[in-house]
């Protein structure tokens, strides 16, 4: 992962910059940065990346570093990767299987409960 | 260090070293700074010191990404003991199975696990003077970091942001060092011999004199070694029977020196007054932080300590040197009067480019340390060059030697301080500690940003020291950046600009709150031009 091309601000040598010596108590001004600008979007933003797949090699390595298994050895990060994404696969499989029929079976509950009472709970299944 | 009683003199010590004849009155404040040089404006007493918290999803992440390392640990474990991976740490042999085990399986399991992985960012080989740039040995591991190869190659001109060069004393200018060789001629580089028997030269009177001079005390003792000055006359001071009130981010050698004295400890929470106070304040030492970068608040110790009638120990193996307006140390900094610190500890090691500690107090506090230090009775004596080299550089420092090159070198550090602590808060790091400290940690937080940093550091030619768990709190690793009176504009500018590239490419800009240097409301501004 190399240096990518960056917008220069106040640490660019090139520009002549006036910069005054912050030693004074009173010097900074100190504002809460604007809402909720996740780690991750922030300098996503300021980098420019080439293309996609250096957008997403970067993505994969800000998961290696977040998750800790950027210091362990390949195999184990492959092991890892697999046992997560597996883990992901069957939340995503379970939520898309089951979610709609308990949602369905939720809301005919609760207009049940103000209008028409229905037979059975297996007449609604099928 | 708790000797003597109300009356403030030195006990009367029994051969055996222990006496404490009232534990109730007896104590020491020991005191650890480590700071940058003051603005020599006495009167500000307040310094802004930052310990700003990271998000919370930062602290998640972290123990997430310890988490799982840790896991990863059991299960190699598990397959080194099922025999299915080659074993690479020290065994006993079959043969010796059934004796007391000589490697504690599990104690090592941090080191095996995490540390093996990841420490190629340690103990790297340098091959030049620690200065403001140095050379670096490449090497690469392959099977990850059990075993190094050294390829042959060097990294030349890597710039220098982990040694604690503080003034620049690390230099190999053939004139500067001119006497230290005339030195090496006359007395050679081995003393033979420990100061008790026949090993003090009167070189080490000279350089005794000249601290005891440049402390404004009565009397002070050198070692040759720091570490040891603390670990082992601590021991000497206070016995068992004593209380020593501790701070909570003490150096490893006034925790050892206090654990072998025997005296009963109580830690305090760092820098705070009421946690002292609380802790019975009768008698304590309270020590400054090795990896905070905050200032001990000494004016009202002082003030403590004599309501009630306790000793002061202060470590200044940091500040000594680079802190005060003419580089005298805390005392000086916040106007306090020598004598009122009872016993004043230092090392030579960081700003005068040396290595040795030094005790400095009254004339008697010395007298009875010559005798009963196991360090002045024991250990060997001060090399004459390394003698000759904190001569030198003390005498720089007080401008003895008819040159400004000390007062210029303490204004360097502060402005290079000031510059680059300010840059780095505004790119959005956190940082901690005081404003004027030359000790820059920057938050980390990560295990693998930790790691990955110093590596990418590395590729980009700065040398950095990174420090996690366990010397730091679990979810505070961090790098530490030592500034030098010898880095020039250039240097830091060169560094900052790698540094904001890397906290972009890394995500390391956690900073919450926005700083913006604010030009009307200064009380001192000094106009650069960047170029």
């Amino acid at each position: 992962m190399k240096t990518h091309e960056m917008p220069r601000g106040g640490t660019d040598p090139d520009v002549p910059l006036l910069m005054l010596s912050v030693s004074c108590a009173r010097a900074h001004t100190h504002t809460l940065r604007g809402p909720s600008t996740c780690v991750i979007c922030e300098p996503a933003r300021k980098m420019i990346f080439k293309s996609l797949r250096e957008y997403l090699a970067w993505l994969y390595y800000q998961y290696l570093l977040i998750t800790g298994i950027y210091v362990l050895e390949p195999w184990e990060k492959s092991i890892f990767s697999s046992i997560l994404f597996s883990a992901i696969a069957m939340a995503i499989y379970t939520s898309y299987v089951f979610v709609p029929i308990h949602v369905r079976l939720a809301l005919e509950f609760f207009s049940g409960i103000s209008g028409v009472q229905p037979e059975s709970t297996v007449a609604l299944m099928t | 260090m708790a000797i003597t009683a109300a009356n403030g003199a030195l006990p009367h010590l029994s051969p055996n070293g222990v006496k404490c004849e009232d534990i109730k009155r007896n104590g020491c404040h020991n005191k650890r700074e480590k700071n940058g040089p003051g603005t020599g404006i006495a009167s500000r007493q307040h310094k802004q010191e930052s310990f700003e918290q990271a998000p919370m999803y930062v602290a998640v992440m972290t123990y997430l990404g310890f988490g799982i390392v840790t896991l990863f640990g059991y299960f190699r474990d598990f397959l080194r003991a099922v025999g299915l991976e080659k074993c690479n740490l020290a065994q006993e042999r079959e043969e010796q199975k059934d004796f007391v085990p000589l490697y504690q399986d599990f104690e090592n399991f941090y080191n095996r696990n995490l540390y093996m992985r990841v420490r190629d960012n340690w103990n790297r080989p340098v091959c030049s003077l620690p200065g403001p740039v140095f050379d670096l040995m490449e090497r690469v591991s392959d099977d990850y970091n059990w075993t190094f190869r050294l390829t042959g190659r060097t990294i030349h001109n890597a710039i220098n942001m982990g040694s604690y060069n503080y003034l620049g004393f690390a230099e190999n200018n053939a004139d500067f060092l001119k006497t230290v060789a005339d030195t090496t001629q006359q007395y050679g580089v081995g003393v033979c011999s420990t100061r008790q028997e026949i090993g003090t030269l009167s070189i080490h009177e000279e350089l005794e004199q000249l601290v005891a001079s440049f402390l404004r005390v009565e009397s002070s003792m050198t070692f040759g070694m720091g570490f040891a000055t603390n670990s082992m006359n601590i021991p000497a001071i206070v016995g068992k029977g004593g209380l020593i009130l501790s701070d909570e981010l003490n150096h490893t050698s006034l925790i050892l020196g206090a654990r072998l004295s025997g005296a009963t400890i109580r830690v305090f929470k760092h820098n705070t007054l009421k946690g002292l106070q609380r802790r019975g304040g009768r008698d304590g030492r309270k020590v400054g932080v090795n990896m905070e970068g905050s200032v001990v608040r000494l004016a009202e110790i002082v003030a403590l300590k004599k309501k009630y009638k306790a000793y002061l120990y202060l470590d200044e193996a940091h500040s000594i040197g680079a802190v005060g307006p003419s580089g005298r140390g805390v005392a000086e900094l916040f106007n306090v009067n020598p004598a009122d610190v009872d016993v004043m500890m230092g090392t030579f090691t960081k700003s005068f480019g040396a290595a040795g500690g030094y005790i400095a107090g009254k004339k008697e506090l010395v007298d009875y340390l010559r005798s009963y230090s196991h360090s002045a009775v024991y250990a060997s004596a001060m090399s004459p060059p390394v003698t000759e080299q904190i001569l030198r550089a003390m005498k720089c420092i007080m401008g003895k030697d008819g040159s400004t090159e000390g007062i210029r070198r303490i204004r360097q550090l502060a402005e290079n301080t000031r510059y680059f602590r300010a840059k780095l808060k505004e790119m959005g790091f956190i940082i901690y500690g005081n404003d004027d400290s030359p000790v820059v940690p920057i938050l980390l937080y990560m295990p693998g940003k930790v790691v990955a940093f110093a590596r990418e550091m590395l590729e980009r030619k700065i040398g950095v020291v990174v420090v996690g768990f366990p010397a730091t709190p679990i979810t505070e690793a961090r790098a530490r950046f030592c500034l030098s009176a010898s880095h020039t504009r250039a240097m830091l500018n060169q560094v900052l600009r790698h540094m904001n590239e890397v906290g972009d490419h890394l995500c390391l800009k956690f900073s919450r709150v926005k700083y913006s240097s604010c030009p009307d409301l200064c009380d001192e501004t000094d106009f650069e031009l960047d170029s």
